[in-house]
């Protein structure tokens, strides 16, 4: 393998780790459970894709890289479905969001 | 370098984990239990890499289609109560009763 796919490749595996924890504390820290849905949406996008992305410039033109996009697809499809569905679930069920008056007056 | 992907894979991990002990509703619950799905998949897929063994990539797959299949369930169950419901979208008059 060439260095310079070798260095893309670390590139982008790291970048994606550090967009998995950017999801997962906005996950822990976010104040209300729809703001939770939106940092959940980060670990789910761009932790993944990038993973992936260093992870087949690793594999090379090999079945391995078929499967990791494969993969690829599978999330790419089902975790907006799933979010959209968390979401619909909650509104469904009454959960209010978190507005601006309330959230500024739960501050103080 | 492989094995700091993982580590901070597994940081994440660790966050949704405690999300999800902490979780005030079961919404939060079942999303961070999500997220756990999705970063089990990659970790699955980085740890075939660490240890040089691919064939952990067939095991990425299909912890992915079951990670799908139970939160749309889990989800459906929590909101209507039912698993068999229909759902308020469909016609009551469709299938006859």
């Amino acid at each position: 393998m060439s260095a310079t796919v070798d260095i893309a490749s670390w590139i982008l595996l790291v970048a994606g780790g550090f967009f998995c924890i950017v999801g997962a504390v906005g996950l822990h820290r976010m104040p209300d459970f729809y703001t939770r849905v939106h940092a959940a949406s980060v670990t789910d996008t761009v932790g993944a894709g990038l993973v992936l992305i260093g992870l087949i410039l690793q594999a090379g033109w090999t079945l391995v890289a078929a499967k990791l996009v494969i993969i690829g697809l599978l999330l790419f499809l089902s975790s907006p479905t799933a979010a959209h569905a968390i979401a619909k679930a909650a509104l469904g069920r009454g959960l209010q969001p978190l507005l601006g008056r309330e959230a500024r007056s739960s501050k103080r | 370098m492989f094995a700091a992907v993982a580590g901070a894979l597994l940081a994440t991990l660790a966050l949704a984990l405690a999300r999800a002990v902490l979780g005030p509703t079961v919404f939060d619950r079942v999303l961070a239990a999500n997220t756990v799905g999705t970063v089990a998949v990659l970790l699955l897929a980085v740890m075939g890499f660490l240890t040089g063994r691919p064939d952990f990539l067939d095991l990425a797959i299909v912890y992915g289609l079951l990670n799908i299949v139970g939160t749309i369930a889990v989800l459906k169950f929590f909101r209507q109560g039912d698993l068999g419901d229909p759902g308020e979208d469909a016609d009551p008059r469709a299938d006859g009763r």
